[in-house]
């Protein structure tokens, strides 16, 4: 317990959140690489994964992505990238991506195909053309299974970001290797605490707009 | 191709401790879910406590995970047994919530009847509910099993042996084939696993595929 109460101590110093090296500055990197990545994601995924929902084709490929995502160990990803672009940023953005799209490709399907047939059909009935159909019909409907997907792109970025300091970005992961690098156990746990709780308040905040999304759209 | 063959027998060891690994969090996995379920059906208030607390555990990054959790065990960050133990907590979140979907799907007519013939409750669990819940469940094992298998590699930044150490080698030492033997020795590894659990569905139940359940 004496590692994590040195741990704390460090969360507690204010000297240790300062700096360009300090955990303010590496959390909001974080925070930032988590924003870009799924904002990069979500501009490729979204148009593609409401595409398939609206118009049915092309459902399989999209299953088999999401399938083959899960499968896929980011570690590998993301070293691979690495060894392509070059150490920096550019490679955990490509993994990043990689890893993000499916998801959000199958909350935006999954989404757009759990509005009821009937609803759609209404819609069309009432001469809605069929963009629509999709934008005041299919998305606001199935608005919450779309933030589930970018609720799990997000958690799976944020991972991931850990990561990012291993092929030579920054994000929160800098002090987690620092502290492996020099033994430095509370360092490592200070820094692992961080990162989930980051995970688990992003997590709340898409499960608060879910559920504020279905409430909007009723039962 | 080459750098394959001539490092395969380091592959093949590094995919049997990679196996070590994440076999028995599988296991843990199905054996711990399956009382959790039972608890969350059987007590409505903790239906939604025991499966979104589990749920929670998905939103943890793995790495931190790795790191934190020999505080709670007292183990090092590179003992097995610490992976194993962050593995099975991964894949309860997983699990948990298909068990109590698949153990809630049975019938109650078919319970209640299975009491009228004077099944005990335990001899009904075993005879009647776990075989109507086995596609379910076995869907949520292949599941578990294919997250597991590739959540493993990431302890290998922390000096754990696995696959992952395939990329931890080949990044530091620029071999692009390395790395490239880890994706593929980690899908070739899920894929096996998988098939295995589905030809144990067939074996354990022959009379789900027909349906075109599993």
């Amino acid at each position: 317990m004496n590692h994590l109460l040195d741990a704390l101590e460090l969360l507690g110093d204010a000297e240790s959140w300062q700096g360009s090296g300090g955990f303010g500055a590496r959390a909001v990197e974080h925070l930032w690489y988590t924003a870009v990545a799924v904002a990069a994601s979500a501009l490729i995924a979204l148009p593609l994964g409401l595409y398939v929902g609206h118009t049915g084709k092309g459902r399989y490929p999209a299953v088999l992505g999401s399938g083959v995502v899960r499968a896929l160990p980011t570690l590998g990803v993301i070293t691979l990238a690495a060894l392509f672009v070059g150490i920096g940023l550019t490679a955990p953005m490509i993994a990043f991506i990689v890893l993000a799209v499916p998801s959000i490709i199958a909350g935006a399907y999954s989404g757009v195909e759990s509005v009821s047939q009937v609803t759609v059909d209404a819609a069309r009935a009432q001469g809605m053309t069929p963009w629509q159909v999709l934008f005041k019909v299919e998305i606001p409907l199935g608005l919450p299974l779309i933030l589930g997907g970018l609720r799990l792109a997000t958690l799976q970025v944020v991972a991931t970001g850990t990561l990012a300091a291993y092929v030579g970005a920054g994000g929160l992961g800098r002090q987690l290797f620092l502290g492996l690098r020099t033994q430095d156990y509370p360092l490592m746990l200070a820094a692992s605490v961080l990162v989930i709780l980051l995970a688990i308040a992003l997590d709340a905040v898409f499960s608060l707009s879910q559920r504020a999304a279905r409430l909007r759209t009723g039962p | 191709m080459g750098w394959i063959l001539n490092n395969s027998s380091r592959i093949l060891e590094l995919t049997l401790d990679h196996l070590l690994l994440s076999a028995p969090a599988i296991v843990a996995t199905f054996i711990l879910a399956l009382p959790l379920a039972l608890v969350a059906n059987a007590v409505r208030p903790l239906r939604e406590v025991v499966i979104s607390g589990t749920g929670l555990l998905y939103a943890i990054p793995s790495l931190p995970l790795f790191i934190v959790l020999p505080l709670i065990l007292g183990t090092g960050v590179r003992d097995p047994l610490n992976v194993v133990a962050a593995l099975t907590l991964f894949g309860l979140a997983l699990m948990v919530r298909s068990a109590a979907d698949a153990l809630q799907s049975v019938p109650q007519e078919v319970r209640l009847s299975s009491t009228a013939l004077g099944h005990s409750r335990l001899g009904r669990f075993f005879t009647v509910d776990l075989p109507l819940a086995g596609p379910g469940l076995l869907a949520g094992l292949r599941v578990v099993s294919v997250s597991t298998i590739s959540l493993v590699s990431v302890s290998a930044v922390l000096g754990v042996r696995s696959l992952g150490s395939l990329f931890t080698d080949g990044f530091e030492r620029n071999i692009v084939p390395s790395i490239v033997a880890g994706i593929l020795c980690t899908a070739v590894l899920a894929l096996v696993l998988d098939l295995l659990l589905v030809a144990a569905g067939r074996l354990l139940m022959p009379w789900a595929h027909r349906g075109g359940r599993a």
